[in-house]
């Protein structure tokens, strides 16, 4: 909280030394680039919810659902037969199902750690990426449910997961990490939507009052009666449909504070709820006893590929879209080299892991665990494990050079490779494991079978629906956030170079 | 004439609203309220309000979530159908900690959320307010307040008077 208050110098001498010291310069890029004002902001972001889509968005939406359709037909596959027309046989009964899952869940992560971590490190340029890395984190736990949920076999008995009464009268088994993670997934989706939704609540009050004010000055006059009457009736929708959830909300000093209050809260809960929900993940397969399993740097080692490969995943999204829409101004250069470093850190920690688990195999004196490590790199599934280690840990070393951070394109086909990687990572944990354990006599070889693939290409087709269906509906920035991080939000009329409020009187507020 | 709500008064910028609002505050205006697109820093305590009260709700739901995960597990698993797995205990407030944490973090954010709405006394969807086409532009860009004419100090000429002078413009007056 900013105070007024009086620090009266006590002695001349420290008077005349206070009497110095000039404001530092900042040398600071701005998140917001080009001077752009607060109208340019709110128009930016709620032109693209106002106006018609572009015909790329309906190309890339037909596309997504034909892609989507191939979970369609896979889960109906699998339902109407069994999962028994899964890949998995003994002795690999974990195959692409839970690959998929962690997959899913680990891209989640990013987004949650931009909206809760960075908000809490305070790092202002995660407020223009933070709502869309929201929705994937929601859309990316619904991609990650559909696996677990239909590997039970019976999918109509899912339900039984949950501690609800049931006919037979048994509750769930707490004592099992596969309950834990239950609790922890759940809980994820349903805070990261809470999360997701409160942030959007000034938003849409925006587009609700806009709505409103184009509704009361009357539709342009040169529409014939009929496209006035579509346009009023679009208007109306959007009057109500983003008025219902916006509750009321009306930008007053008293609302934003407990917003800010709730905001900083759920962000401290988010945080040791993400960390906990990679962690939970990681036990499923620490808990047990399986060689390559059985490790306790299991946990932060997941948390920290989750992070890796979800801002692989930000990356992927955000690049095409701060292209096709023109966020240039918005998700500028200093956004993309922030998310490059992200990615080259937690990339290191990542590659770290990979040595640091080889190491503890050998000092370990396990012949058992010695066996699983050699075996992920020199056996039967070697190319699985080298197409990981250089996706996730050769790969991102590129990103220490600024001209490659400074390639759209490189970055972009770089944070795919990352995401291959690291589907590549949980594949290696999984089946190397399972496929050769303590007894050679039972060893095995798994591949997946077309339904397998067809469930997983397609959801990444159900996610791109989503995110279309979000790009178009929801405001796809939280503008109240990212007016908040530009200069003429001061309230001292401080800002960056000539483009403070007191230097230059057109950047004021008011006047454009 | 409908029944009065208050005085809205527009303002330049953010700058502006911030002292505009020290001023209100220190002219005793109790049923008043700032209005801007987004969060200012330091506004609240510009306009003398302390700290928010949602932490308060918060707390419950997280102490409300983790006893409700011990117990749904004590009452479970030891309780109501004691299963013996693997030799291990029936209960012990070990293994159900991961179920705890979940429900304390799941029941703090609906807490949390919950508290928003509260303290902010929302759901309110019709609000005078929403009359003016002036105040509608404030979620986009403009910065307003708007003193209610509950208050006790309030007087639709004096008042006016005192908007001017601290800087406000378009001063107009709400009705309910």
């Amino acid at each position: 909280m900013a105070t007024t208050t009086s620090n009266l110098p006590t002695c001349p001498a420290q008077a005349e030394l206070l009497d110095q010291i000039r404001p530092a310069e900042h040398k600071e890029t701005p998140l917001v680039g080009n001077k752009r004002d607060f109208p340019w902001v709110t128009e930016k972001i709620c032109t693209i919810v106002e106006s018609r889509v572009p015909t790329w968005w309906w190309v890339a939406f037909a596309m997504a659902l034909f892609t989507a359709s191939f979970t369609g037909v896979g889960l109906v596959w699998l339902v109407s037969t069994g999962v028994g027309v899964w890949g998995l046989a003994n002795p690999v009964n974990w195959g692409w199902a839970i690959v998929n899952f962690v997959f899913w869940i680990g891209i989640g992560h990013a987004g949650t750690l931009i909206s809760a971590i960075l908000c809490l490190l305070k790092q202002g340029w995660r407020t223009s990426i933070n709502r869309a890395a929201e929705a994937m984190t929601i859309f990316a736990v619904v991609c990650a449910g559909i696996f677990p949920l239909f590997h039970v076999g019976r999918v109509w008995f899912a339900w039984w997961l949950f501690p609800i009464p049931n006919s037979n009268a048994i509750w769930p088994q707490f004592r099992s990490p596969l309950e834990w993670d239950v609790f922890a997934v759940s809980t994820y989706g349903t805070v990261s939507a809470l999360f997701w939704y409160m942030g959007m609540i000034p938003d849409l009050g925006t587009l609700r009052d806009r709505a409103t004010l184009v509704l009361r000055r009357g539709m342009d006059e040169t529409l014939t009666p009929l496209q006035r009457k579509v346009q009023t009736a679009i208007w109306t929708l959007r009057k109500y449909g983003y008025g219902i959830f916006a509750m009321g909300w009306r930008n007053a000093g008293n609302h934003w504070r407990n917003y800010e209050m709730a905001y900083l809260l759920l962000a401290g809960l988010s945080t040791p709820l993400v960390l906990s929900v990679h962690t939970i993940v990681s036990f499923d397969f620490a808990v047990s006893i399986i060689p390559g399993w059985h490790t306790t740097i299991f946990p932060p080692y997941f948390v920290a590929g989750a992070i890796f490969s979800g801002f692989g995943m930000v990356l992927t999204l955000m690049l095409p879209l701060r292209a096709l829409y023109g966020f240039h101004d918005l998700i500028t250069q200093r956004h993309i080299d922030n998310m490059c470093k992200i990615c080259l850190g937690t990339g290191c920690i990542v590659g770290y892991a990979y040595i640091m688990e080889f190491f503890i195999a050998w000092y370990g004196a396990n012949p058992f665990e010695e066996f699983a490590f050699i075996n992920r790199a020199f056996g039967q599934y070697a190319w699985a494990y080298w197409i990981m280690f250089s996706c996730n840990v050769f790969v991102p070393q590129l990103f220490w050079f600024k001209a490659v951070r400074r390639n759209a394109a490189m970055v972009w086909i770089m944070s795919i490779l990352i995401n291959v990687g690291m589907w590549f990572e949980r594949f290696v944990i999984t089946v190397t494991s399972l496929a050769n354990d303590f007894l050679p006599t039972s060893w095995g070889y798994y591949s997946p079978t077309i339904v397998d693939i067809f469930t997983f290409f397609g959801t990444f087709g159900l996610f791109s629906v989503l995110f279309l269906l979000f790009l178009k509906v929801l405001p796809i920035m939280p503008m109240g956030e990212v007016k908040f991080v530009m200069p003429q939000a001061d309230p001292h009329g401080h800002g960056f170079g000539d483009t403070a409020q007191g230097a230059n009187s057109e950047m004021k507020g008011g006047a454009h | 004439m409908a029944k009065q709500f208050g005085l809205l008064a527009r303002f330049k910028d953010t700058p502006d609203l911030f002292h505009a609002a020290e001023k209100v505050r220190d002219a005793g205006y109790r049923k008043w309220d700032t209005f801007a697109p987004l969060p200012i820093h330091g506004l609240p305590a510009a306009q003398g309000l302390g700290r928010s009260r949602v932490p308060v709700f918060t707390l419950i739901g997280g102490f409300c979530g983790f006893w409700i995960g011990l117990l749904m597990v004590w009452y479970m698993n030891l309780y109501d159908y004691p299963l013996l797995v693997g030799g291990m205990p029936f209960f012990s407030p070990i293994f159900p900690f991961p179920i705890a944490y979940e429900l304390t973090i799941l029941l703090a954010a609906f807490g949390t959320l919950i508290g928003m709405f509260v303290m902010n006394t929302l759901p309110q969807h019709y609000h005078p307010l929403f009359n003016s086409e002036q105040f509608l532009a404030t979620s986009s860009d403009q910065f307003m307040i708007a003193i209610e004419s509950s208050d006790p100090q309030f007087n639709t000429e004096a008042t006016r008077l005192f908007l001017e002078e601290i800087g406000g413009t378009d001063i107009q007056v709400i009705e309910e």
